[in-house]
């Protein structure tokens, strides 16, 4: 069991996590018992990273991981991206001592397994209000992306989603999901299209990222590309990686055209010249631009800015002149 | 003792020649003719094909003291330098000097006909166990390592005459025409042996796949061509060429290889006129990869590739990247093939590949060459041949040729291999002096070389991850710590010959 030791100082200042809004395009699964692994963290263009405690981890590995993790967590300080730790269900016997050993070395976040109801998500959230407490830092620091990876769990994930404000988005999960619904996954994804699309309306109904799930066939370049590109079309705004080589064609699909970034260019300047001009609304080759246009402009800046597409990423003041 | 311009400590004399310190690349001039040897006589009806090797070897009048040499496209594959020490060994020969090209693993076949004093001198680069067993003073047979260039150079200047060169001929004729291009041996390029041909006192053609008069093409002519011998097998088809040369799968190899991409790509070079040389290693032919999408994306034509050659840069041949390859040597089953039917898959010698004091080598010619180190220092010096153990493992090959002839080399290195860091305050051994070293790339980052600020502004401006070496250094030695010195005795086992035949470093004795 993990104890919680009030006054517990976390190892060392850790800098502020990244914005729930920050880019996730590419969440890269980092098995947690392999230092060869762990130790390259650094290197990779991924926006995250997910170190795995759960399923990568044989079961007599599980005590050794959790010290190596957090080992590494407490060296990894000063980065450039998201770190977030798998940690096994809290119904299983490592769920709780997963916590204990790595929230001291201060992660960004949890992936919660089998997040098939909202009591799981909650029962997560507490403790970690509780170690935030017994660790002196921020409550809420700790975010959750909760995995939805069962028939239950899609039908959940709506009340799932609004379960905390810790949640930076739903994670969907199609080997498990998969495996409960005792089908084969396939490359070109039709079994799970109504799954998807339910996950994805969740996400966006709560105002939270929806990552979508791994592809494990790494040497199919060419499926995992057709497979980025139909979530992204869905609305997923994110992946879940099982090797480094993904990561370049995941950012590529998810990189904005040139045309999308050219537009998103005039519809800030032409905002910008609307505010000069005291007014709040104008039109830009005779469509009315008002702020949900400006806001999903902004976003593919952002994004195009992560890409090195353009110089810098326009200030949201925009949005409110 | 000396000390070299690299700071590095050498002998006065070795294998009883006198020691020329290493200065800079470019500060010796060569002085002299090219080493010429005896006129000689064959008359009409005069056979050349004789009985068996003693035979050749005896009328070639080899004796006690005298050098001998081979060529190493069959590589680890390769019969014939075992063979032949056999032989002398069989003719009671004692104290012969090898001057092969290279020589590899398989050779372990002769310690103990060093231990014998057979072979008494290595004037060439090793790969294996002999270097080894002479790193930790097991075995006593001094080594000169020379880079390809370096050992046209002394081949063809006469510092090492070849008394008998035997050159394994994939397909001959009796009268000593002959090609790399065909037969059960067949590897391809005659690369190396051009030199050993044209300068060697005596010439033994010896071959598996004895073809009717003429040969053709005849890539060695019957005019340098003393005597031909038949043998049953030069060597093992399956060791001499790869069946396929493969781009990595590692994602570390990848990175770096991305990182290597991006250093070609902000320095200019990568436009029409193109001239590139890789190895044949994973992540060099990810490079390859790379570049070859940008070529095509950007419909650049090249000028040449260059060096070894894989069916990578034969795929780029044909697509017409490039106008043509200069090959010394075949790297896989493709290239062989390509260089018996490709007009502009041409044969390259070593000589006019990388020898510095000719009339311009084709490294001269070179843009961008990838090159692989198994260390790098802060002042970019780059070992190749010994480990970070000490033991001498590897020969020179074209690196310290290519890094002075490219405008830029880029040296691809993991950050780390076996816990050890690659980027050390000095390298055990220099191979390639720092001055002719663009980058280094590991998957940590590139560290360029102060002698090139407009590409390191340039891969700023892309928001490449350009680092100092020195920083580069410890974010490497906060992972794996710092190693401790390793410890040498005074004994030199080996010289590392520059390629002007200045010496850039000795190996010395690995204590314990």
């Amino acid at each position: 069991m993990g104890h919680l030791h009030r006054g517990e100082e976390p190892d060392g200042v850790a800098p502020p996590p990244p914005a729930a809004s920050a880019l996730r395009r590419s969440l890269l699964y980092v098995p947690g018992n392999m230092p060869s692994m762990l130790q390259n963290i650094p290197i990779f263009a991924a926006d995250a990273v997910i170190i795995d405690l759960e399923d990568a981890v044989p079961l007599g590995e599980k005590d050794a991981a959790r010290r190596l993790v957090r080992r590494f967590l407490e060296t990894y300080r000063e980065r450039r991206q998201e770190v977030l730790v798998r940690i096994n269900a809290l119904d299983t016997p490592w769920g709780r001592d997963d916590l204990a050993a790595v929230l001291p070395a201060l992660p960004d976040g949890i992936r919660l397994p089998k997040a098939d109801t909202p009591e799981i998500v909650e029962r997560l959230d507490t403790l970690l209000t509780e170690h935030e407490e017994a660790l002196g830092v921020e409550i809420g620091r700790f975010r959750i992306l909760p995995s939805i990876e069962s028939a239950l769990g899609v039908i959940n994930c709506i009340d799932v989603a609004a379960t905390s404000a810790r949640i930076l988005g739903l994670a969907f999960g199609a080997e498990d999901y998969t495996a409960s619904m005792e089908i084969e996954r396939t490359k070109t994804g039709e079994e799970l299209f109504n799954a998807r699309s339910r996950v994805v309306w969740a996400a966006k109904a709560a105002g939270v990222q929806a990552i979508d799930s791994i592809f494990s066939d790494v040497k199919d370049m060419e499926a995992f590309r057709r497979e980025v590109e139909l979530v992204k079309g869905l609305g997923y705004t994110g992946k879940s990686l099982v090797n480094p080589r993904q990561i370049e064609v995941c950012h590529d699909v998810f990189a904005p055209k040139a045309a999308e970034i050219e537009y998103a260019l005039q519809v800030v300047d032409a905002i910008r010249r609307a505010r000069e001009m005291g007014t709040g609304v104008i039109s830009l080759g005779g469509k009315m631009v008002d702020a949900p246009v400006v806001k999903r402009a902004l976003r593919v800046l952002r994004t195009a800015h992560a890409h090195g597409l353009v110089a810098a990423a326009p200030d949201e003041a925009v949005l409110h002149g | 003792m000396a000390r070299n311009s690299l700071g590095r400590e050498l002998p006065a004399s070795f294998q009883g020649r006198p020691v020329v310190p290493y200065r800079d690349p470019w500060s010796v001039r060569p002085e002299g003719l090219r080493a010429t040897r005896a006129l000689k006589r064959v008359d009409p009806g005069q056979p050349k094909l004789v009985q068996n090797l003693q035979e050749a070897i005896e009328r070639c009048g080899l004796r006690d003291g005298m050098t001998i040499a081979t060529h190493h496209h069959l590589r680890n594959g390769d019969a014939l330098l075992n063979h032949v020490v056999r032989m002398i060994d069989h003719m009671g020969l004692k104290d012969v000097k090898i001057a092969s090209s290279s020589v590899h693993p398989v050779h372990a076949e002769l310690v103990p006909l060093i231990r014998e004093g057979v072979v008494t001198g290595l004037e060439c680069g090793v790969n294996g166990l002999i270097g080894e067993l002479c790193s930790k003073g097991e075995l006593r047979c001094p080594i000169t390592v020379r880079s390809h260039g370096g050992r046209a150079r002394a081949v063809s200047s006469g510092q090492v005459p070849i008394d008998v060169a035997f050159l394994a001929a994939p397909a001959c004729d009796e009268y000593g025409n002959l090609n790399g291009a065909h037969g059960p041996s067949a590897f391809g390029s005659m690369g190396y042996a051009f030199t050993d041909a044209l300068h060697a006192r005596h010439v033994i053609a010896v071959t598996d796949h004895l073809v009717p008069y003429p040969a053709a093409p005849a890539s060695i002519s019957q005019a340098d061509v003393d005597w031909v011998v038949r043998m049953e097998r030069l060597g093992d088809p399956g060791k001499i060429v790869s069946t396929t040369t493969r781009v990595t799968t590692d994602p570390v190899g990848l990175q770096i290889a991305r990182y290597a991409t991006q250093v070609i790509e902000a320095s200019g070079y990568l436009k029409d006129g193109f001239s590139f040389q890789t190895g044949s290693g994973g992540t060099s032919l990810a490079v390859a990869e790379n570049v070859r999408n940008l070529m095509r994306a950007q419909r650049i034509k090249g000028s040449f590739g260059c060096g070894g050659i894989t069916g990578y840069f034969v795929d780029m041949l044909e697509e017409g990247l490039f106008q043509a390859l200069f090959d010394v040597q075949c790297f896989d089953l493709k290239a062989v093939e390509s260089i018996r039917r490709n007009r502009n898959h041409l044969e390259m010698s070593a000589d006019t590949y990388a020898n510095p004091f000719n009339a311009g080598a084709v490294v001269n010619r070179l843009d961008v060459v990838i090159l692989g180190a198994t260390e790098v220092d802060v002042d970019f010096n780059v070992n190749a041949n010994t480990e970070s153990n000490g033991l001498l493992l590897h020969n020179t090959g074209g690196h310290a040729d290519t890094a002075a002839g490219a405008k830029l080399a880029i040296i691809v290195a993991p950050s780390m291999r076996g816990r050890l860091p690659i980027v050390r305050d000095a390298v055990t051994t220099v191979t390639t002096p720092g001055a002719t070293v663009g980058a280094v790339v590991t998957e940590r980052g590139i560290a360029v070389n102060d002698r090139h600020p407009e590409l390191k502004a340039e891969l700023l401006r892309r928001r490449a991850p350009v680092k100092d070496i020195r920083q580069l250094q410890r974010e490497i030695e906060a992972v794996t710590g710092a190693p401790r010195p390793l410890e040498f005795g005074d004994e030199v086992v080996a010289l590392i010959e520059y390629r002007d035949g200045t010496i850039i470093d000795a190996v010395r004795r690995v204590k314990g």
